[in-house]
């Protein structure tokens, strides 16, 4: 089994478990999802440089080296979404607060507004 | 000491419009800012009003002196820290670049103005926020490399997120939750269709990728079509197009009104980076994946203004009906950008400048007249009579009759040069019907709106004009208004702008010319996409330094 079928199938599953969870009802999953996500895609960034093995990670006088670049821009990509998910951690508990409920909606399924149980 | 700071100011200019919000930013946040009603006519809360004002209208007199640089059709390159492209950052100034900066800057002013009558006040760090959205839009609108756009996207929708919230309550929460998640899953497709670009080009400077893409092969065309189409679910839904626009309505409908209004430049920074991306670097001349995205964008473009305006008549709610509005104006732009030619890119661009305008003044009106129809607030019932109904029913008449597109106002100047520049394509039927149909529809809600929140009254006597409506907030509603009647004045001016900023985004050679130098550009050779092959790594050729 080569290395990029190994790299392919491991981005897709924790891709495939991110959207899963995103999907989910509850914001506590969602984030976990955003997370899973960011973490295939800072993968599949990385992939773009082409997998390297026996090469120096920095640029050497002599040898091959891996292609530095996609490191820098998955840097970034992983300061970002660090950044992102603390603030939709916030943003999710402050939801919760003022609706009183940790669905995506804002309300318990079947006591939203214009239901007959309602409760505000 | 001027004669110093001259030429220093005129060579750093095209960086002045991400800078100056962001120190701006920072002072602002340096100041503190205690919130609440506490602080409210404080001589803090004035100082730093004081200072946001100060630093908008700034940023509007630079805007407009690029644009008056980007007339004359140069190209100003500015690579940040003097690093050569392809291999450092490069900003990009051109006609569109410097039409775009201006837009957002000429919303800003009287945006901001409105703010400071009392919503800036009603939660902390107001300004904070809104100068670190402008340091995003503008930088979105500068930068010519992919990864920085991606990067200022982040800083726009960051400050976005925050202001959605300003002023709190359930609805603006919960329309957050589904905003901020929404966006995260945009980024991080967006960061899949970059390194699917680089993968394959071995590059994200625009210019770049633009001369790269031309020399692939179609197994690898077929791979950057498809990045390109990821890329293009992403600035769909920053622009929201059909069926990525849903979120939208409710989204800005739960906004406070200057926040609703300055989102409606942040729709036009998807259609920009749609122009930037799908209209230029795969325009003609892009080989393999030439007009990838031909067949889709139209007819999307089509069924976002039908969508749109179908739930304008439907909108039970004056801010959901303007939220729309938004959806079926993007709609129209996207579709004179779809048609693919430098007539329609002209046409949909003066119509972009033309709606940002409409749209964030009628946000503005909603508010207005909101406010002076006590509980109702702006849903569509009738309510006991406001308490100006000549001044804000003259100003909903004009705004809902441009966005509507009634002679002779910009709006159908905008929508006549879309149709006409239809007309030799094989799509013209399709535009000619859904564009008319579609501003039928729009008068018909708009009238409909009117009708109910003007004449259909109930008896009573009016709300008092209270706090709501001081004059501060009038004018600045007005003086958006005018600045949109404006385009009808000054529409050949603009049209000429627009027409050669169409005609300079098709010329790749002298962006390749500018941004690479002379021995960079189509003919180069290139090491990417990088394959670390022994003595293959060599240095870019040398480049004037700034």
């Amino acid at each position: 089994m080569s290395l990029e079928f190994l790299v392919a199938s491991g981005i897709g599953v924790v891709a495939a478990a991110g959207i899963y969870l995103i999907l989910r009802g509850r914001t506590w999953p969602v984030v976990l999802g955003l997370c899973l996500l960011g973490y295939a895609v800072n993968v599949f960034i990385f992939a773009m440089g082409r997998l390297w093995q026996d090469a120096a990670p920095i640029l050497l006088a002599t040898g091959r080296v891996a292609d530095p670049l996609p490191q820098a821009l998955v840097l970034t990509a992983i300061v970002i979404g660090f950044a992102t998910t603390g603030f939709v951690i916030e943003m999710a508990l402050r939801s919760r607060h003022e609706s009183g409920s940790d669905h995506v909606d804002g309300h318990e399924p079947g006591h939203g507004p214009g239901h007959p149980g309602d409760k505000p | 000491m001027s004669d110093l700071l001259a030429p220093l100011f005129s060579m750093h200019m095209p960086v002045l419009p991400v800078l100056l919000p962001l120190f701006t930013a920072v002072i602002l946040l340096i100041m503190g800012d205690q919130g609440g009603e506490a602080s409210h006519g404080g001589p803090l809360l004035k100082r730093r009003r004081l200072l946001s004002l100060t630093a908008v209208v700034l940023g509007a007199v630079l805007s407009w002196s690029l644009v008056a640089e980007a007339a004359s059709g140069v190209l100003n390159v500015y690579p940040l820290g003097g690093w050569p492209a392809p291999f450092g950052i490069v900003l990009i100034i051109d006609r569109l670049s410097a039409l775009m900066l201006a837009l957002t800057w000429t919303v800003a002013v009287p945006v901001l103005w409105y703010a400071t009558g009392g919503w800036d006040a009603r939660g902390r760090h107001f300004h904070t926020m809104f100068h670190f959205l402008l340091m995003g839009v503008s930088g979105a609108f500068v930068t010519g490399d992919l990864f920085n756009l991606f990067v200022f996207f982040e800083v726009l929708l960051i400050a976005s997120y925050v202001l959605l919230v300003h002023g709190q309550g359930r609805e603006r929460f919960k329309a957050g939750v589904h905003y901020v998640v929404l966006n995260l899953v945009a980024s991080a497709l967006f960061l899949l269709g970059l390194a699917i670009v680089y993968g394959v080009t071995g590059t994200l400077n625009m210019t770049d990728v633009a001369l790269r893409v031309a020399q692939l092969g179609p197994e690898q065309a077929s791979l950057f079509k498809a990045g390109a189409m990821l890329l293009l679910v992403v600035f769909g839904l920053k622009a929201a197009i059909v069926p990525l626009y849903l979120w939208l309505p409710g989204t800005y409908a739960a906004a406070s009104a200057p926040v609703a209004a300055m989102f409606a430049i942040m729709t036009k920074v998807g259609v920009y980076s749609i122009i930037r991306v799908h209209a230029v670097i795969l325009g003609d001349g892009a080989g393999h994946a030439a007009l990838a995205v031909e067949a889709w964008l139209l007819p999307v473009a089509l069924i976002t203004m039908a969508l749109g305006v179908l739930g304008a008549l439907a909108a039970h709610s004056l801010s959901r009906l303007v939220s729309y509005l938004t959806v079926a104006s993007v709609g129209t732009v996207l579709a004179g950008i779809g048609l693919f030619t430098p007539q329609a890119m002209s046409a949909a661009l003066y119509y972009m400048v033309h709606s940002t305008l409409v749209i964030a003044a009628l946000f503005l009106l909603v508010e207005l007249v909101a406010s002076q129809r006590g509980e109702t607030g702006d849903r569509l019932q009738p309510a006991t009579p406001v308490g100006q109904p000549v001044l804000l029913g003259l100003m909903t008449l004009l705004g809902a009759a441009s966005a509507a597109g009634l002679p002779p106002l910009p709006g159908f100047l905008g929508k006549l040069m879309i149709l006409e520049s239809s007309a030799l394509t094989p799509a013209h039927a399709w535009v000619w019907t859904v564009v008319l149909v579609v501003s039928f529809l729009t008068l018909i809600g708009l009238a409909r709106a009117g009708s109910i929140l003007f004449w259909n009254v109930l008896p009573g006597n009016s709300q008092s004009v209270g706090a709501g409506t001081s004059s501060r907030l009038v004018m600045a509603t007005v003086s958006l208004l005018a600045l949109s009647l404006l385009l009808a004045v000054a529409a050949s001016p603009l049209k000429r702008y627009t027409d050669a900023a169409a005609a300079q985004l098709a010329d790749r050679a002298a962006y390749a010319e500018a941004v690479l130098g002379p021995i960079g550009g189509a003919a180069a050779a290139t090491t990417r996409p990088y394959r670390g092959g022994e003595g293959e790594v060599r240095l870019p050729p040398a480049k004037g330094q700034p």
